[in-house]
């Protein structure tokens, strides 16, 4: 046991006297948390739209002072005539205008009836989609006090609720996304790399030679790195907790568990990418295109795993982070216990087990 | 080590194979270790060296024959033969990022000696190569030949009764070998036996016993004196040059 300590102890000089190592460690996750909380959302805030308004009246200014001040709406331009859209989406101006007819008001109060159209710039159909459906639900929400105020049944409704994330705030998909990329990268590509050093110094043979056992050797790898990254998990939802706002319904000690457990998995496929990589470059290469653009583009964290081509949807099966967002997300923004989780626990259970089987069997191969 | 007999056999090997698929590193090796001494490993790049001392070092297993290192058999008992020997590689074996002192101290810590008796050899050790100011510096910061030295120093810091080299002494200059082979007979004198590889002729005369390694095979075995003679050859460099052109 005294001999494992001594390892461990080697591995945490080596992290704290190289201030790269801690950088990564720590200063990566919080930047990139903060980025994808702040930079990289899709909600909408602030976006500029232009009125072409033939009708001036009572009910047009209403909409556009609603829309104005929802917060995400800044009026940039006021048009005279159809041709200044085109020119103010062109000059970058606005992304969305919004067309009233003439006489808007009085065809409303006289039929029931009334025109506006909303021509989005399309150029980015997210954002266009995105814009028009708030547009709209501003709109339909003035009707809908139109017609409480008593002036008879109108144009129809359309309600929408956002069920769990009502403000349909992005942040809420970017933090258990970010901890699950962070997670899997730091404790994937930190351990493969430490190992993968071992072995392109030499100092691996030495290590072999020892009296200390394969096993004790890997898991001296990874201690410290349980640890740190854990500190990470910790951290990680301490920043989206007090800084996002990013409620934690469920249990938190289930959340902390399911962490963990990600931690270990995560950290024995590192451990199977350093059996198979010979130096710290193929370790951080692997590490890099296995890991990185696979967890960002296959696990839900960014695009939907459901609009997705059949095949990647099966290949995003064999992706952990899918599973593990699944899990935060459910304990977190619906408050979910164990019982509604477990199916992605045991996946994620069996994945570390794989791992870890396979890569003490590597291990071992690499003695004879 | 003129009278072999009344020596104590510190490692016996018979018949010893080592193949990687088709083909065979080590051919039928037969050679036996007496307690004490330096038994020195010659040939050429690819002959074989490397791949033996892995052998019995316990890096990696034999194919077929018999291998037993400090008593112990390799198949069987390699967890005793690691507790029983040392090894430093031409790779260099201590940690760029570690003072000397930590170095040390991480060795003994993974030989399982206790803090104590670190301590008092790691004063000694550092004594002895004049490098107590050093203690706290890192390896990076100290000049290559003090970090192989040291490195020796560290592998025999528990005290094993073989100690492996392989060919430590590669990229050094002349004098810090000769300061490399004056620590090497010091380690004799604790009792430690060494085994050590080398393509340098002028260790071999170091040596009290050489075999030289040609194509996997063991082509001669003797004193360096008695090799001289065997093939009439005025130092060790010939007579491998007539083995090697055999």
């Amino acid at each position: 046991m005294n001999r494992f300590f001594a390892f461990v102890k080697k591995e945490f000089l080596h992290i704290f006297r190289d201030y790269r190592t801690m950088i990564i460690l720590f200063g990566m996750p919080i930047a990139q948390l903060l980025i994808f909380g702040f930079v990289i959302s899709n909600e909408i805030r602030d976006a500029h739209i232009a009125i072409l308004d033939h009708s001036k009246d009572e009910h047009t200014q209403k909409i556009t002072e609603k829309l104005v001040s929802s917060g995400y709406f800044i009026l940039s331009d006021e048009l005279k005539n159809e041709n200044e859209i085109d020119a103010c989406f062109r000059a970058g101006n606005a992304k969305l205008a919004l067309v009233f007819e003439p006489g808007f008001g009085r065809l409303l109060e006289k039929t029931g009836k009334a025109n506006l159209q909303i021509i989005a710039d399309a150029s980015d159909p997210n954002s266009a989609e995105m814009l028009s459906n708030y547009t709209q639900a501003i709109i339909s929400a003035y009707i809908k006090d139109l017609n409480m105020a008593g002036y008879g049944n109108k144009i129809i409704r359309a309600e929408t609720r956002m069920q769990f994330n009502p403000g349909l705030k992005g942040v809420f998909m970017f933090v258990p996304g970010t901890m699950a990329l962070i997670l899997m990268l730091i404790s994937a590509m930190m351990t493969s790399i430490t190992i993968a050093r071992e072995k392109e110094t030499g100092t691996m043979e030495v290590l072999l030679i020892s009296p200390l056992r394969p096993i004790q050797i890997i898991l001296g790898k990874v201690a410290p790195y349980l640890l740190l990254s854990f500190i990470n998990a910790i951290v990680i939802l301490a920043l989206g907790f007090f800084v996002f706002g990013l409620p934690i319904r469920g249990s938190l000690i289930l959340l902390l568990a399911e962490s963990m457990l990600f931690i270990l998995m995560a950290l024995s496929l590192g451990i199977l990418i350093s059996t198979v990589a010979k130096s710290q470059q193929v370790a951080m290469f692997i590490s890099m295109f296995a890991l990185l653009l696979p967890t960002m583009l296959l696990s839900g964290f960014i695009f939907p795993i459901e609009n997705m081509p059949v095949i990647l949807q099966y290949l995003s099966a064999i992706m952990p982070p899918r599973w593990f967002i699944v899990i935060i997300k459910n304990i977190m923004l619906k408050g979910t216990g164990f019982l509604f989780v477990w199916k992605e626990t045991l996946i994620l259970t069996l994945m570390a087990i794989a791992f870890v089987v396979v890569s003490v069997k590597k291990f071992k191969l690499r003695l004879e | 080590m003129k009278e072999q007999d009344d020596k104590q056999i510190i490692i016996h090997v018979d018949n010893l194979v080592k193949k990687f698929g088709d083909f065979e590193a080590n051919k039928d090796l037969c050679f036996d270790v007496y307690k004490g001494e330096i038994f020195g490993f010659l040939g050429a790049n690819g002959a074989g060296k490397t791949t033996a001392i892995k052998i019995l070092s316990g890096l990696s297993s034999p194919t077929s024959g018999i291998v037993e290192v400090a008593g112990f058999d390799v198949y069987k008992n390699a967890d005793d033969i690691k507790r029983n020997i040392g090894y430093m590689s031409q790779k260099f074996s201590l940690y760029e990022d570690l003072t000397v002192k930590e170095n040390i101290r991480f060795y003994g810590g993974i030989y399982g000696m206790r803090a104590k008796l670190i301590k008092e050899r790691t004063h000694e050790l550092l004594s002895r190569l004049e490098m107590t100011d050093y203690a706290d510096k890192l390896i990076a910061e100290i000049p290559l030949g003090w970090k192989q030295k040291l490195a020796f120093s560290v592998a025999v810091l528990h005290r094993p009764k073989i100690v492996f080299l392989d060919e430590p002494t590669g990229g050094v200059d002349p004098i810090t070998r000769r300061q490399f082979w004056d620590l090497i007979y010091e380690a004799v004198e604790d009792g430690i036996t060494v085994f050590v590889t080398t393509h340098y002729m002028d260790e071999a005369e170091y040596c009290h016993r050489v075999s030289i390694m040609v194509d996997g095979r063991i082509a001669a075995l003797d004193t360096p004196d008695g090799l001289k003679q065997q093939y009439g050859a005025g130092s060790m460099n010939d007579v491998f040059l007539k083995l090697a052109r055999a």
